[in-house]
């Protein structure tokens, strides 16, 4: 993983992922080392996303190591219209390595063409957010001790929803068992079903969720976002489809638990954070051990 | 009769390259991916000419030119029906047919608006697959989203 980016999950093979879960797990026994000292990462966030930002900063901060960069609301380059080549360009004179948000979709792609130092994707448009990716992997690891053979379901859009997408592909690699949940509307899209078959995975879609809860591993519950609706209209038929609440636990599995990559809005219901089964939060901190290990990996400073 | 005159404008050409059965309306594009446009050798073409297979077809000549399998097959997505008649010396030496090559550069427009080809000043790139129906779809490099045939638009 020396000196290589990361903008898609796929671009890291099975093992190599697996070995990053397997760092991650040792940063979460010792996540303060010095490692990262004199190592400066930029952050360049060229749309919001404060809990993602916060997550690498303080990732990168715990291991000593500091960050430069910008956020959308002070970026003076980009409110000049500046390209996202120079930006890069620039800014990698600056550091060793850089992270980028950006709402254009094949962004990450494009600037770890041009930049001579590597780049994590850290969410581009509607298209890949592999940190979360591997966040997800890591807190399935985690809570079922494999992840092989796994029933997991997910719930609400599964159209727009990039994670699930990308999180779908990569569960592909470990004979998953998958159950959609979604409105009508909000199916998964036939290209990502695609990579099941390809997998020779079976997938089951459902309309309730009641339904499914009993026979499940894990509850990947995600937020029906507005700004993915080109439609107003569609998101007012769809927006509340799904609350999930503490007495629907009642006779699940007693290894379920239940994810969601934040924030939520009303598809959880406030009394499941008290169950042993939400795991939504540990999962956020969960994040923080992987963007870690990422970052210590493709800088060579662990093997 | 026409065959007789094709012999005689293909024979024509003592050494370079015919490209035959383009789609009539393709010629001009067909031109311009080769950059035909920008050479200084003689270049002759004809549209709406008859063919029996295909009703009516467009052809080019190109004079001591030759291309790389990996050149000509960019006239693939355009003119997947092209074939390519190589002559040395007033002889036919070689004849094949365009191949649709793994990836397509600069070529079509990626159909994703919010794709960062469409944003910025770069090329496009593709990954040819086929679905499940067997259809051809060009998948971003960029934003990994698929563009189908119906949705071609042409650089
Ligand atoms: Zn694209």
């Amino acid at each position: 993983m020396k000196n290589r980016s990361l903008i898609s999950i796929s671009d890291y093979s099975k093992q190599e992922q697996i070995d990053l879960l397997d760092r991650a797990a040792n940063f979460e026994q010792h996540p303060r080392r010095d490692i990262l000292k004199n190592k400066v990462i930029a952050s360049l966030f060229f749309e919001p996303s404060t809990r993602t930002r916060l997550s690498f900063e303080s990732a990168v901060q715990q291991l000593g190591g500091s960050v430069v960069g910008f956020t959308s609301s002070d970026s003076s380059s980009v409110q000049k219209g500046e390209s996202l080549k120079d930006t890069i360009l620039t800014v990698s004179n600056y550091c060793d390595l850089i992270v980028i948000r950006h709402p254009v979709d094949g962004s990450a792609r494009y600037a770890s063409e041009v930049s001579p130092v590597p780049i994590i994707n850290a969410g581009d448009g509607a298209n890949q957010h592999p940190t979360q990716c591997l966040l997800d992997m890591y807190s399935i690891r985690k809570t079922q001790n494999k992840l092989e053979n796994l029933d997991i379901t997910f719930v609400g859009d599964l159209k727009y929803g990039r994670t699930v997408h990308s999180l779908i592909i990569a569960l592909c690699q470990f004979n998953t068992r998958f159950h959609l949940v979604s409105p009508v509307e909000l199916k998964l899209p036939s290209a990502v079903k695609r990579f099941i078959k390809e997998a020779k995975l079976h997938y089951e879609q459902y309309i309730d969720l009641t339904e499914v809860v009993a026979k499940s591993d894990i509850i990947y519950m995600t937020r029906i976002q507005r700004e993915r609706f080109p439609d107003p209209i569609e998101y007012e038929k769809v927006k509340n489809a799904y609350n999930l609440r503490n007495n629907m636990l009642e006779n699940s599995r007693p290894n379920l638990k239940i994810l969601h990559p934040l924030p939520r809005v009303n598809e959880i219901s406030v009394d499941v954070d008290s169950s042993s089964k939400a795991y939504y939060f540990e999962q956020a901190r969960n994040g923080v051990f992987v963007r870690q290990a990422l970052i210590a990996s493709i800088l060579g400073l662990i093997s | 009769m026409n065959r007789k005159r094709k012999e005689l404008i293909v024979s024509a050409l003592n050494n370079g390259t015919v490209i035959d059965h383009i789609p009539p309306e393709r010629v001009f594009q067909v031109i311009r991916i080769l950059g035909l446009d920008q050479t200084g050798k003689q270049v002759y073409f004809g549209t709406n000419l008859e063919s029996k297979k295909y009703g009516r077809k467009g052809i080019i000549k190109i004079s001591d030119t030759y291309f790389e399998n990996e050149e000509i097959n960019k006239i693939a997505l355009v003119a997947p029906s092209a074939t390519l008649i190589e002559i040395h010396d007033f002889e036919v030496v070689r004849k094949t047919h365009v191949v649709i090559p793994e990836t397509i550069e600069k070529i079509v427009k990626c159909f994703n608006p919010n794709c960062i080809t469409n944003k910025e000043l770069i090329s496009t790139r593709f990954h040819v697959i086929y679905d499940e129906n067997g259809l051809l779809k060009l998948v971003c490099h960029y934003c990994e989203k698929n563009t189908s045939k119906a949705n071609f638009v042409f650089v």
